[in-house]
């Protein structure tokens, strides 16, 4: 069964990949997983200059997912190149720079310093993080911006350009549709979506900065639903993302048309999920003679008339 | 590090509150160290995220944990049979075997309820010229465990065992300072029990080590969630499962 994708020039092995800030920088988890089994790896998201993050608490578990507001902590573009990129580079996994900034510049400024590098074989635009004032979210709520920031991204680079997209506005296809139009080879789709939680007992609340993402299972339908949407209005390829846990999951976003699926919140708690997704879906496509993945992505069946489901009961 | 498969070997009460569990693992039984902990998924679908806990002590290769059952987490585990199997990942976190060198006589462990379950395994491996001296503080004597450890005083916030007060009141009143010689404190509970305990042994001029509990998501430096502050130092925060748990009470901000 042939799991393998294409995006612009970059050939991914197969489809399932460690979404941003979930995975490290990669070489965390050496010792855990076989980071070559996954189709590729959204480093964490990259400033131009390292960022502290937010103050404690970032985090707290919520029914079947999790709140965080980490505030894009991370070390910085150069260090990345520096200290994190040579190792990766001794990996055939593909590793796509996931970049967030505070301005149109700094998210340019990011993606020439990483276009320069070898091992680094796409980028993700971070127009979505909830957590920080200037940390996109503002530009991704806004279709001007994000077709803006896709336009100056995509000029300076020929490496794959995707967008990663939020759910906390009314039509995320319209959002899909600007950065398609500005020439993104794809769009991610969702971020985390914005949630609260609060300890009853203190009357604060539970993360040190209110509201923060709501991640995990617990999103599942919602970005099931926002993917569907996007497919239904791009041409370009959109990559799933939000609550998958198990290959069932997976098997739910191809169906409704995504072209690869992240692994996020599920890393946390087992940072091999992406690999055994890709070794299940093998053997669910053998069993269901899929000889190629394109013969599942979109084959959502919309017949009204379908009988309802037999595991139901 | 490794992500694990283990059997459930045994479960013991320690006292009417406290279980110790312990289970069969080659690999931690050769790699754990005092200070180290482990993250359980105590179930594969609810709740989502793993549980850390404290290696409490180790016998070849038989591994054992302690807790109080407080939530969700720690009532399915303490559910749990004797033959079932546990997702773990671990050895995780620095070690107190990193602290342990210097010029001191006597090494000070101040452990707040179940917060005493770092030290049995690292009595175990201390340094055998150095005296130890072992105070507990709990809110009752049901939260008091004293296996494994040396030279024990209890404190209690109700009276019910030892010194009627905490377990910093216990260790003002008892201390005949000199007669320890040089002191190194080491210490795991609530924070601001750690927090007091950091205080009182920089006072006398000691060094204190605390080993910190924050929420974790992964307990692997993925998810960047279990942050600290540092007080000086080159970066503002660092996080508790990967550059800890254990830190210098005067680097963090307790």
């Amino acid at each position: 069964m042939e799991q393998s994708f294409t995006l612009r020039t970059v050939e991914f092995t197969n489809r399932i990949l460690a979404a941003s800030g979930t995975f490290g920088y990669g070489n965390e988890v050496l010792d855990l997983v076989d980071i070559n089994k996954l189709g590729g790896i959204m480093t964490k998201s990259l400033s131009l200059k390292p960022r502290d993050g937010n103050p404690s608490p970032r985090i707290t578990e919520t029914p079947s997912g999790m709140l965080n507001s980490i505030g894009l902590a991370n070390i910085g573009v150069h260090k990345f190149i520096e200290e994190k990129l040579p190792v990766l580079r001794k990996y055939t996994t593909k590793i796509i720079g996931n970049i967030a900034a505070s301005s149109v510049d700094e998210y340019c400024a990011v993606l020439e310093l990483l276009d320069a590098q070898e091992g680094v074989h796409g980028f993700e635009i971070n127009v979505s993080c909830p957590n920080v004032k200037e940390g996109g979210l503002n530009f991704g709520t806004d279709p001007h911006q994000v077709a803006h920031i896709t336009k100056e991204t995509r000029k300076r680079t020929e490496k794959p350009l995707i967008i990663k997209l939020t759910p906390n506005v009314t039509h995320i296809s319209e959002f899909a549709r600007a950065a398609e139009a500005e020439g993104a080879d794809a769009v991610s789709v969702i971020n985390t979506l914005i949630g609260m939680s609060v300890n009853i007992s203190t009357r604060k609340p539970r993360i040190a900065t209110t509201t923060g993402g709501l991640s995990g299972p617990a999103i599942k339908p919602i970005a099931l639903a926002k993917v569907y949407e996007t497919c239904n209005a791009v041409k370009i390829p959109v990559i799933g993302v939000g609550g998958i846990k198990t290959w069932e999951d997976a098997v739910e976003f191809f169906i409704v048309g995504a072209s690869m699926v992240q692994i996020g919140t599920a890393n946390f708690v087992d940072p091999a999920t992406g690999t055994s997704i890709t070794e299940s879906i093998e053997r669910y496509c053998e069993k269901y003679s899929i000889s190629h993945m394109i013969d599942l992505i979109g084959s959502l069946e919309t017949n009204k008339n379908v009988s309802i489901v037999d595991s139901w009961l | 590090m490794k992500q694990d498969l283990v059997r459930i070997h045994s479960f013991e009460y320690l006292s009417s509150e406290i279980l110790e569990l312990t289970f069969i693992s080659d690999f931690l039984g050769q790699q754990a160290r005092p200070g180290h902990f482990v993250n359980i998924r105590v179930d594969p679908n609810f709740p989502l995220l793993r549980r850390p806990f404290s290696i409490f002590n180790v016998e070849g290769n038989k591994i054992s944990i302690v807790f109080n059952i407080i939530g969700t987490g720690t009532k399915i585990l303490a559910a749990k049979k004797v033959g079932d199997t546990l997702d773990i990942v671990g050895p995780c976190g620095n070690s107190f075997l990193s602290f342990m060198d210097g010029e001191y006589e006597t090494a000070v462990f101040v452990g707040g309820g179940i917060g005493v379950a770092p030290f049995p395994f690292l009595t175990k491996q201390f340094d055998r010229s150095k005296k130890i001296l072992t105070f507990l503080g709990g809110r009752n004597k049901n939260l008091i465990v004293t296996k494994g450890l040396r030279n024990v005083k209890i404190a209690t916030d109700d009276g019910t065992a030892g010194f009627h007060g905490t377990v910093l009141e216990l260790i003002k009143n008892d201390f005949t300072i000199t007669q320890y010689g040089i002191m190194r404190f080491f210490t795991c509970g609530p924070t601001r029990m750690m927090k007091a305990i950091g205080e009182f042994a920089n006072n006398l001029g000691a060094d204190c080590f605390a080993s910190l509990e924050t929420d974790m998501a992964c307990g692997i430096g993925l998810c960047q969630g279990c942050n600290i502050e540092m007080i000086g130092g080159e970066k503002k925060y660092k996080l508790v499962c990967k550059d800890g748990t254990i830190f210098e009470t005067k680097t963090v901000k307790l």
